[in-house]
């Protein structure tokens, strides 16, 4: 809540607030309707006064444990329960157990005839009988103004109407006062001039045949409050207001990796993933598969254990099931475990904002760990709508660190407007392109950008194969990547020469070692010759020895003859 | 009761016909007591004999108030003869006092 006027004295002492129990109605106030005192319901027909005036009565009697008054002057007590019984209120059984006190003050004009003059002491009595019987703290005029219509004389009336604006005060009752919306002025009888506490202005807007309820708080007296005008939502669930607005740039970031659920596309990150809490754009044309990628990123997401809400805008969650089914990814028991859930509307179906308010509550109440928005090209409006509802989304997203997954269809022309100025809101931008060439079609996918880490800068073909989607190793010739039978043929021309070249290497390898074989042969030849050689010459010295040996042993056999001293 | 109702639907609607009045007032105020005067006034002028007046003090008796639809006070209630008819104001204008209550009809001029 930074889009807040504040008032310094708003701290000095703060107001006593009577929380509504209205979803985001109580964050836009800052914590309720001012308690004790009259508030201002204003709107058009049909825009929700009615409705969000009983929601405070009935949330105060259930939640807050504050009875309360409903004072209606257009619906009969029968109508009134009935026509809430269709949004879950149970107000029969409230008034049965004295916990809300209903009167309908009937105002017929055809009815009355006055003479003279005349003050609204009954509607006092009723209304004080009626506080002190089911001892209220709050209490609802729905539509005070009808007595202007049925009563002529309206000197007496604003005189009295300020007489009860100070009456309700001094009860110290927190009151909602409703009035329908005039010409050029808030109410058509001006009753915004007696009630100088708390304005809330009602509005129900057209635009491209499609209705935005839009919730605005005029004033607020002695209270900071959001200023902005938040889109509202009124469905079975009751009324909730969505505080959605363009958060501070204040999330935390997380170094968490996330598997994108295809092996290959987690090694193009650098990171090997999605980083937590970031927004990832997947852009592509017809048919590229981003439904594919999306229900991985949605399978990984469960298989860790985390909860995911899927947004179709275009395709029936049956019919995602059913096609991902082909791809070999079956979420249907991941559905049925309770950690994903998809929420299938037709963009038509309601405006912009109403999609926001939509994916607002859900994420609220599911709180999921990653949301896929399945394809956001389905939104409808004018572009800076639609950007600013994505930015809205996104922040949303982002300040609860959960990780946004958002498909884009884009139009075969191109990409320059394609992506509703969102690039520089994503962190990681896969996007998925056609090859075409040799008269057929190729998945290439390629990171455009991935901030935070350094991520391939290929563009790798991929394949939808019944086991998922299948990155296909890129092949880089000197013609570039190739894909498809391009990528095929070029492998099989380079098989072809590679079998050459073993074979090449082979005779080679052959060749060396016949020659080896011829050379050692030599070589034992030539040392067998050596070897004869060296045998003869043994032989010949060993002989000159025996000769040697012989001339002296015969030179000592005379030397004895002839008497001599051995030497 | 349904004798009454009867009666008061045939005959003419100048003509007699028991009338049951009340009068719904909160506290004695100078308005309530006006209209009261006024309306016996008006009373003992065109219905002598024929008319029952009940004052009901709506502090005294404020769950009254819803049941009979009072918003302004005074208020003069006609309960009979039917249709039910609603006179607010302190009943001094008693022409219109007089139209509303059917005993005169509509100013023609």
């Amino acid at each position: 809540m930074n889009t807040v006027a504040s008032k310094p004295a708003a701290e000095a002492q703060p107001l006593a607030k009577a929380r509504t129990g209205i979803t985001g109605l109580d964050e836009v106030t800052l914590g309720g309707l001012p308690a004790g005192r009259p508030t201002l319901i204003c709107g058009g027909p049909g825009c929700g006064k009615t409705l969000l005036a009983t929601t405070f009565v009935v949330n105060g009697a259930v939640m807050f444990n504050e009875p309360g008054v409903f004072m209606s002057f257009e619906e009969s007590g029968d109508d009134l329960i009935q026509n809430v019984a269709s949004l879950g209120y149970r107000l029969d059984s409230l008034v049965a157990q004295k916990k809300i006190a209903i009167d309908f003050v009937r105002v017929e004009r055809s009815e009355i005839e006055e003479s003279g003059e005349y003050d609204l002491e009954g509607l006092f009595v009723r209304l004080d009988y009626a506080i002190k019987s089911v001892g209220a703290k709050r209490v609802v005029l729905d539509t005070l103004e009808v007595l202007f219509a049925g009563l002529g004389d309206t000197q007496i009336l604003r005189a009295e109407i300020r007489r009860l604006f100070a009456w309700l005060k001094e009860r110290k009752v927190s009151a909602i006062i409703t009035a329908e919306q005039g010409a050029g002025a808030l109410t058509r009888f001006g009753i915004e001039e007696y009630v100088s506490d708390c304005v809330l202005l009602l509005d129900n807007r057209v635009s491209n045949q499609v209705t935005t309820r839009r919730l605005r708080i005029v004033k607020y007296r002695g209270s900071a409050h959001g200023t902005n005008e938040y889109p509202f939502l009124i469905d079975a669930q009751g009324v909730s207001v969505l505080p959605v607005t363009s958060a501070g740039l204040a999330h935390s970031a997380s170094d968490d990796v996330i598997s994108t659920g295809i092996p290959g596309l987690n090694q193009m990150l650098g990171a090997g993933g999605f980083y937590r809490g970031t927004s990832i754009l997947v852009t592509g044309t017809a048919g590229t598969g981003k439904t594919s990628l999306a229900a991985h990123f949605v399978e990984a997401a469960c298989a860790r254990g985390n909860r995911c809400l899927y947004f179709a805008f275009e395709e029936s969650p049956a019919q995602i099931i059913r096609n991902m089914r082909s791809i070999g990814l079956d979420l249907q028991p991941r559905v049925d475990a309770g950690l994903l859930r998809f929420e299938a509307a037709r963009p038509s179906l309601f405006g912009l904002e109403m999609h926001l308010a939509r994916m607002y509550r859900e994420i609220e109440e599911f709180a999921p760990a990653a949301v896929v928005l399945d394809p956001i090209s389905a939104l409808r409006g004018e572009t800076g709508d639609v950007h600013s509802m994505l930015l809205r989304v996104i922040d949303l997203l982002k300040s609860r660190g959960i990780t946004a997954f958002l498909t884009d269809l884009l139009s075969v022309e191109g990409m320059d407007k394609a992506d509703a100025g969102m690039s520089s809101l994503m962190d990681t931008w896969l996007s998925l392109v056609q090859l075409e060439s040799n008269g057929e079609r190729n998945r290439g996918i390629y990171v455009l950008k991935s901030r935070g880490m350094n991520h391939s800068n290929q563009i790798r073909e991929y394949q939808l194969t019944s086991q998922g989607v299948k990155l296909v190793d890129a092949y880089l010739g000197s013609g570039g990547v190739l894909t498809g039978s391009a990528r095929i043929a070029q492998e099989m021309v380079d098989a072809d020469s590679a079998i050459r070249r073993a074979q090449d290497n082979e005779r080679r390898h052959r060749d060396i070692q016949r020659k080896r074989a011829a050379l050692e042969r030599q070589i034992a030849e030539l040392r067998a010759e050596l070897e004869a050689e060296e045998a003869e010459a043994q032989k010949v010295l060993q002989h000159d020895e025996e000769i040697e040996k012989r001339i002296q042993a015969e030179r000592r056999a005379m030397a004895v003859q002839r008497g001599g001293p051995a030497s | 009761m349904n004798q009454l109702k009867n009666t008061a639907m045939e005959e003419p609607l100048l003509a007699g016909g028991h009338y049951n009045l009340r009068l719904y007032v909160a506290g004695q105020t100078p308005k309530s007591i006006t209209a009261l005067a006024n309306l016996k006034n008006i009373c003992e002028e065109h219905l002598v004999g024929r008319y029952q007046i009940e004052v009901i003090d709506l502090l005294e008796h404020p769950q009254l108030a819803a049941g009979d639809q009072i918003l302004a006070v005074p208020t003069l209630v006609r309960r009979l003869p039917t249709p039910l008819k609603r006179i607010i104001g302190n009943l001094s204008n008693m022409e219109r006092v007089l139209v509303g209550l059917d005993l005169r009809p509509v100013a023609a001029p």
